[in-house]
């Protein structure tokens, strides 16, 4: 496995995740315009926003996948903007899971491959990541259906199994674009209650990206991104 | 003629529809009510919309009679049987359950048997009538009043701020963030609760979600609406 180059512990309550002052451009047109968010250790926190407004793109930055052009990205009290691609990549594959709308399943492989492949891309033995995948087919309700492709699965099936794929290296923050969006609404409902239950039993932090409120309403709390910056304050300041 | 019972908004209303009946309505003139009371602030607002008021649609004398028609009862079981399914944290005063009893007997949709022997409040059976069951069978068949609450607290703050040249994104943004933490708190309740609760708490989330499409649409058409509202 490779040595990556984070090694901080995170702590509940302890900023996990950080933007600061972030700005992102593809061609000439901006996407992040100075956007800033902390996420704290255990949290689960939704970007929410319009089409277009960046949500996607700060969760992107968040999440090691873009560099910004400006700013700052944190995780675990380190910066990580500076690191270059394979540093990023094992921050990624060891620290973080995705799911993403649609589950992106490798359709060659089964869905128990598809579980255990962050784990065969990190180095463990394929009887042993296969073993690990296996245990999570029961908790997420997919029993019986490791040895399915993907065109052999539903919809629901198909994100569960992408869940699957996002827990199973145990990660410090699950990143999620809209999980939701390509399912109905009980199946939607479905992935977010294994997420959110998996993650509170796991203490695992969650950035979620959603427009949807029902999505969102499963997260701690929001954060809304419009025209390229964060612009909600929080709750206290409103409400009081 | 109209009747509206003490509780406000928990109350019934009896609505004259031909010389001699008295038929239940209660949903368009309840919604009304809740409105009325919405000025006092947005917390409270949300609190009576979104949670004692998903129940005024079906009201309690309509619930009482359901639960009736289940199994004759006294008051006493009544109440606790509508506490159960229907108060969510807001039970039903005795008061209430014997005033609107004493109702559905002058009305002759229930029975009140003999006063049985035994210590503390009213000791009666009340049995439901043929009459109360085709009430109950009348109420389920006919859908609630469709029409969206047109003339809401939140249209009327929008305009107003517009016309005075206020901020009404603020207020929008206000709003959305009060509507989306309601939402938090209905998840919760949806997560940890029975399938009863969750399916209480998944009425309340298809409505605040329809209120913030269109705090989320008002919010891109404020430039427009403003002119329209000033000129």
């Amino acid at each position: 496995m490779n040595q990556h180059p984070i090694e901080a512990a995170s702590h509940p309550g302890e900023a996990l995740v950080e933007a600061r002052d972030i700005y992102v451009s593809f061609g000439a047109t901006p996407a992040l315009r100075g956007a800033s968010v902390t996420v704290a250790s255990g949290e689960i926190v939704a970007i929410m926003g319009p089409s277009g407004s960046g949500k996607s793109t700060l969760l992107h930055c968040l999440a090691g996948i873009l560099v910004p052009d400006r700013g700052e990205v944190m995780f675990a009290g380190k910066p990580i903007h500076g690191l270059g691609e394979n540093e990023r990549s094992t921050l990624r594959r060891e620290r973080f899971g995705f799911v993403f709308q649609f589950g992106q399943l490798v359709p060659e492989l089964t869905a128990e491959e598809n579980v255990a492949l962050p784990l065969l891309l990190g180095g463990t033995r394929r009887a042993a990541a296969l073993e690990q995948a296996r245990q999570w087919f029961d908790e997420l309700g997919l029993t019986g259906l490791g040895g399915r492709r993907s065109g052999e699965l539903s919809g629901g099936e198909a994100q569960r199994v992408a869940l699957a794929r996002g827990l199973v290296t145990r990660p410090d923050v699950v990143f999620a674009d809209e999980p939701t969006g390509s399912l109905d609404s009980l199946n939607g409902e479905r992935v977010m209650n294994l997420l959110v239950g998996v993650a509170r039993q796991h203490g695992t932090t969650v950035v979620v990206v959603t427009h949807a409120p029902r999505v969102a309403a499963y997260a701690d709390r929001e954060v809304v991104v419009r025209d390229g910056k964060v612009t909600s304050a929080p709750m206290e300041a409103v409400l009081t | 003629m109209v009747t509206l019972g003490s509780a406000g908004c928990s109350g019934w209303v009896g609505v004259r529809v031909a010389p001699g009946t008295k038929r239940l309505a209660a949903p368009k003139v309840a919604v009304r009510v809740v409105c009325v009371r919405t000025v006092e602030s947005p917390v409270s607002y949300l609190t009576w919309v979104y949670t004692e008021c998903m129940l005024v649609g079906m009201s309690v004398p309509f619930a009482l009679l359901g639960l009736l028609e289940r199994e004759p009862s006294h008051g006493y079981d009544l109440k606790r049987d509508y506490d159960a399914f229907f108060g969510r944290g807001k039970a039903l005063p005795f008061g209430q359950v014997y005033s609107t009893l004493a109702r559905l007997v002058r009305d002759g949709m229930v029975s009140p048997g003999e006063l049985e022997p035994g210590a503390g409040p009213e000791r009666k059976r009340y049995t439901i009538t043929d009459v109360g069951k085709r009430e109950v069978e009348d109420w389920l068949d006919v859908p609630v009043e469709p029409e969206p609450h047109l003339q809401t607290v939140l249209f009327v703050k929008v305009v107003l701020a517009l016309m005075l040249g206020r901020s009404a994104e603020r207020y929008l943004e206000t709003q959305r963030r009060a509507h989306q933490q309601r939402m938090r708190e209905l998840t919760v309740l949806k997560r940890s609760g029975s399938p009863v609760d969750a399916l209480l708490a998944d009425h309340g989330l298809f409505h605040l979600e329809a209120d913030l499409r269109w705090i989320e649409l008002t919010s891109s058409r404020l430039d427009a609406l403003a002119v329209s509202v000033q000129s």
